[in-house]
């Protein structure tokens, strides 16, 4: 099988540019680029990732000044042509600056940053990204942010679910959605969501912090391995 | 002859100013008096200090650098390089409790980066007043929001620290950054201006006239005139800095500098006389040339600024447009702003004028050193004498109150505010007795702990400096590590009392006997002095930083009971003593009696056995037993595991119940092991003649305590880990 091709694009400030480098290369064994925000080239990737980070410093609003960035251009095309777009964390809040996915993120509810371990329970197992769920639906992955209170209007929120765009809520570690489990007051405890056409994910958990057993957890691992063997097999999901 | 007020204000005595007249040959100019104010300051010079630093062991065969540079440097094998160092940020932080600690953090993580390593991990060792005092709970909030609001941006991971709370520390915080990098042991940077001609460059953010006087500031007591000094300090922008790192490392890696400094106290001024001073060379520099954000700044504000987030760099002439392409990338200006000149003097040049010209000698090295004068503190004679204490009455209620001091109370609601999993190498989480950090693609991985309990320095300094080495080396014992070296933060009152010159001395001596003990090397650290505000002094607070190596990542241990069935072992001896114990503190509200004692052999042959233990996979928990005592280590054994399993003990040593449950003597591990690896484990134990006990078994939902047959404690776990859980967030709860 030859090896798929993986760019992680850095901004300024991204600082999980390099954790998602590693686990792609280290972990999963693909052949994997950085992407750096001011060139105008995606380097032939089968797959874009956003890494997490403070891009821009998240000075005026999460994501807001990569937005311009010019490599974001070619990324909007590429998404726009069914290309896999993967943002995590910061890379979410860029691709809802962008519009590549509907909402927007306020602070935290409780307005402190949040570094934890989180339940997620899986929504959506006919997405490029998740297609590779046997049985265990609920994850165990961390997360780390400041702006993770995912928020949309109520027919935004309506369009999502009719849709089945919604991938990841917050739950307990039985998979109960609750309201105790919504670490961040996320509307409808949404972690992650895929536009209409499902290439493009944002997940504001970290799985590349969740790959590795040594480090507490690997159910990360089952949404690269989605996504990698979506690729090898060209999927369809409509 | 400058006038006496003018040397007042720069806290320059008299007798030192005439010194500087004899050094420089010419009464100093203001500009010039600025500079000299601010190397010769206690936190730039270190005065008061040197002359006992001097007994701290620096040397051994894995030390790289040892005090004096940026940073430290540890041999850690495989060709890597461990760069650490702690450094206080106390002044700062009360002033301005957000931008104080984040710049703290700011600074510290250039003192790593400047010397070519990439930032792995930070800790904080965070002293704050009692939460019930509304002031104590704006600062607490405002400190950790800073660190994390620094940490985060950066992309460093915090890993760990620790948190006390006393009365002492209700107007005067502390914050202590600790940071670890690590390189390449054939690629360290170090501050020099070598090579006559070559091009000084000045990077990152633009001067301002913040921070000016930050280093004099943090070298006296604070009066009334607090708010009148908020402009004293810096603010930080992450952002910038995150930049700064990722352009100084690339401009590292492809070698195309010479020398690199941060800019941190005394900004310019240090930087460019340091440099010369290291290479035995001088500076010139053009103020013109300096990107200022400010409008009309003269040549003594500029060379005193603090403004954050700069550094000074000597390249190569042939390197300079590479140095200059790199910086561009990362959108960062890099200026030439001077040469490096073989006159050993640091000039200054101003709107075409020589507004600085003076030996740098003079300005680094010749500040008169004191040896101040010394005097056992009065407080001591009644502090240390223990009147007798009726026991508890009832003990389930003593240990869920004692649960509940924001000192024992669990941590979380600080450490998950920090990104402490960012870099991916967190193996053992906050909250352990040390975090483990992994290296990508090595076997072997870092251990790091700080520690340092200043009720015990308060009773007795010496006997604290010895516990402070021995309890961080224990904690690193408890996760399978061995100690490799120590950076330690020195915080203390007004040295220019004899009685806190006495407390310092003793400390001292107490630290540099633990460390020869151990055997680990002092490569570094920071002196506070002058914490005192309003004439009321911090207890001594001496912070230990110490690193350790783990030969086997995948044989790490952590804290928390694992299986039901599982043999609980007492490694070392309980002890009669109650002294100096939180128990005494918060439930008897009495600071008092002798603090523990410690064989220092002994606490050495209990890490081994711990050690030997974890390496041969005989353990499935281990703990030290420190504030609160073995109760307190019991249970947060039994909250800190996945299950919350509880656990059943049988004690039978003749001391009287309370101290034996919360008093906190030495040299004590609670371990759990399988009933098979019992035998081994007893094995391990005897052959290094350190005492070990098996004290109950593991299971069940309570917590069951017996002494001498009779039952003591009987508390349901998840209880009072809810009490313990909820300690600290349910003060911040009713806002």
């Amino acid at each position: 099988m030859s090896k798929l091709r993986f760019g992680v694009v850095v901004f300024p400030g991204s600082n999980c540019d390099h954790d998602t480098f590693h686990v792609l290369r280290n972990v999963y064994g693909q052949d994997t680029f950085y992407l750096w925000h001011k060139d105008h080239d995606l380097n032939n990737a089968d797959c874009i990732i956003l890494p997490g980070g403070f891009s821009y410093g998240d000075y005026l609003r999460s994501g807001a000044i990569a937005k311009f960035s010019p490599l974001m251009k070619e990324l909007q095309e590429f998404a726009h042509g069914g290309g896999l777009v993967l943002g995590i964390c910061n890379g979410f809040q860029v691709l809802l600056e962008l519009g590549l996915l509907p909402g927007a993120m306020l602070r935290n509810k409780n307005l402190k940053f949040l570094c934890e371990h989180v339940h997620l329970k899986m929504e959506n197992d006919q997405t490029p990204f998740t297609n590779q769920w046997q049985e265990n639906r609920v994850l165990r992955i961390p997360i780390a942010h400041f702006d993770g209170n995912y928020y949309a209007s109520s027919d935004t929120i309506e369009e999502i679910k009719t849709n089945d765009q919604i991938v990841f809520r917050y739950a307990d570690r039985e998979g109960r959605i609750t309201e105790e489990a919504n670490v961040n007051g996320s509307v409808e405890n949404i972690a992650g969501l895929v536009n209409k056409q499902r290439n493009v994910l944002g997940m504001m958990p970290h799985p590349e912090r969740a790959s590795e057993s040594l480090l507490g957890s690997n159910d990360g691992q089952a949404i690269f391995k989605s996504i990698i063997h979506h690729l090898t097999h060209s999927l369809n999901y409509s | 002859m400058i006038h006496k007020k003018i040397l007042e204000e720069h806290k320059l005595t008299e007798e030192e100013y005439e010194r500087i007249v004899e050094l420089i040959g010419k009464e100093p100019n203001i500009t010039e008096l600025g500079i000299f104010s601010l190397m010769w300051s206690e936190h730039c010079s270190y005065k008061s200090s040197k002359a006992h630093l001097q007994k701290l062991p620096v040397t051994g065969e894995n030390v790289i650098q040892g005090p004096g540079e940026n940073a430290g440097i540890i041999d850690i094998g495989e060709g890597l390089a461990a760069v650490f160092k702690i450094e206080s940020h106390n002044h700062p932080s009360f002033i301005e409790p957000y931008q104080g600690a984040a710049t703290g953090v700011g600074g510290i993580l250039r003192d790593i980066f400047t010397m070519g390593a990439r930032p792995i991990a930070l800790m904080d060792a965070l002293r704050f007043g009692p939460l019930s005092l509304p002031k104590n709970k704006t600062i607490t909030e405002g400190i950790i929001s800073g660190i994390a609001g620094y940490g985060n941006c950066m992309g460093v991971p915090t890993v760990g620290g620790d948190v006390y709370f006393n009365e002492c520390y209700s107007l005067n915080p502390l914050v202590n950054a600790f940071c670890l990098g690590i390189c390449e042991k054939d690629k360290i940077f170090y501050a020099k201006a070598e090579g006559e001609g070559n091009p000084v460059l000045y990077v990152g953010s633009k001067t301002g006239r913040d921070g000016i006087h930050g280093a004099t500031m943090a070298s006296a007591e604070f009066g009334e005139d607090l708010e009148e000094k908020r402009p004293n300090v810096q603010v930080g922008d992450p952002f910038k800095e995150k930049l700064l790192l990722e352009a100084c490392l690339e401009v590292m890696n492809k070698n195309l500098i010479i020398g690199i400094q941060d800019m941190g106290a005394a900004g310019l001024t240090c930087s460019t006389t340091e440099m010369a001073s290291n290479a035995k060379s001088g500076i010139e520099i053009n103020l013109d040339l300096i990107p200022q954000r400010e409008e009309g700044m003269t040549p003594y504000e500029i060379m005193l600024s603090e403004s954050q987030e700069r550094m000074l760099l000597v390249a190569k002439k042939e390197t300079v447009k590479e140095v200059q392409e790199i910086y561009a990338k990362w959108d960062l200006d890099a200026v030439i702003v001077g040469q490096v000149t073989s006159d050993q003097r640091l000039k200054v040049i101003f709107e075409g004028i020589t507004v600085v010209d003076i030996p740098v000698q003079a300005v680094v090295d010749m500040c008169p050193l004191y040896h101040r004068e010394s005097k056992v503190p009065a407080y001591l004679e009644s502090q240390t004498k223990l009147d007798p204490i009726p026991p508890p009455e009832d003990y389930n209620g003593t240990l869920k109150k004692l649960l509940s001091s924001p000192t024992i109370a669990d941590k979380q609601w600080v450490f998950r505010q920090y990104d402490h999993m960012v870099q991916i190498n967190t193996a053992l989480l906050p909250g352990a007795d040390a975090s483990v950090l992994r290296l990508k693609n090595k076997k072997f991985a870092l251990a790091m702990t700080l520690d340092g309990n200043s009720l015990y320095t308060y009773l007795d300094p010496k006997t604290g400096g010895k516990i402070a080495v021995a309890e961080a080396c224990r904690n690193l014992a408890c996760v399978g590590a061995h100690p490799v070296g120590v950076t330690n933060c020195l915080n203390f009152g007004n040295p220019e009392k004899p009685e806190i010159m006495w407390q310092f001395q003793e400390a001292i001596e107490g630290i540099a006997a633990a460390c020869r003990t151990f055997n680990i090397p002092v490569t570094g650290g920071n002196v506070s002095f002058y914490n005192e505000t309003e004439g009321l002094s911090i207890h001594p607070t001496p912070v230990l930083g110490i690193v350790g190596l783990l030969r086997d990542v995948d044989k790490s241990c952590s804290p928390g009971f694992k299986n039901t069935g599982d043999v609980i072992f007492l490694i070392g001896k309980n002890k009669d003593e109650i002294g100096g114990s939180e128990y005494l503190k918060f439930i008897w509200d009495m600071e008092k009696g002798q603090p523990p004692q410690i064989d220092l052999q002994t606490e050495k042959q209990v890490h081994k056995v711990c050690i030997e233990a974890i390496a041969k996979g005989l353990l499935h928990s281990a703990h030290d037993i420190s504030e609160g005592g073995l109760a307190v280590c019991i249970a947060e054994c039994a909250f800190l595991g996945d299950n919350r399993l509880g656990c059943t003990l049988h004690l039978k040593d003749r001391i009287r119940s309370d101290a034996l449950l919360f008093g906190e003597s030495q040299s004590r591990i609670i371990v759990t092991a399988k009933p098979e690896n019992k035998d081994a484990l007893v094995k391990i134990a005897q052959g290094q003649n350190v005492p070990i006990e098996e004290i109950g078994t593991t299971g069940g939902k309570n917590m069951t305590v017996y002494h001498n047959q009779k039952k003591i404690i009987d508390l349901p776990v998840q209880k009072s880990y809810t009490t313990w859980k909820q300690a600290i967030p349910d003060h911040f709860k009713a806002r």
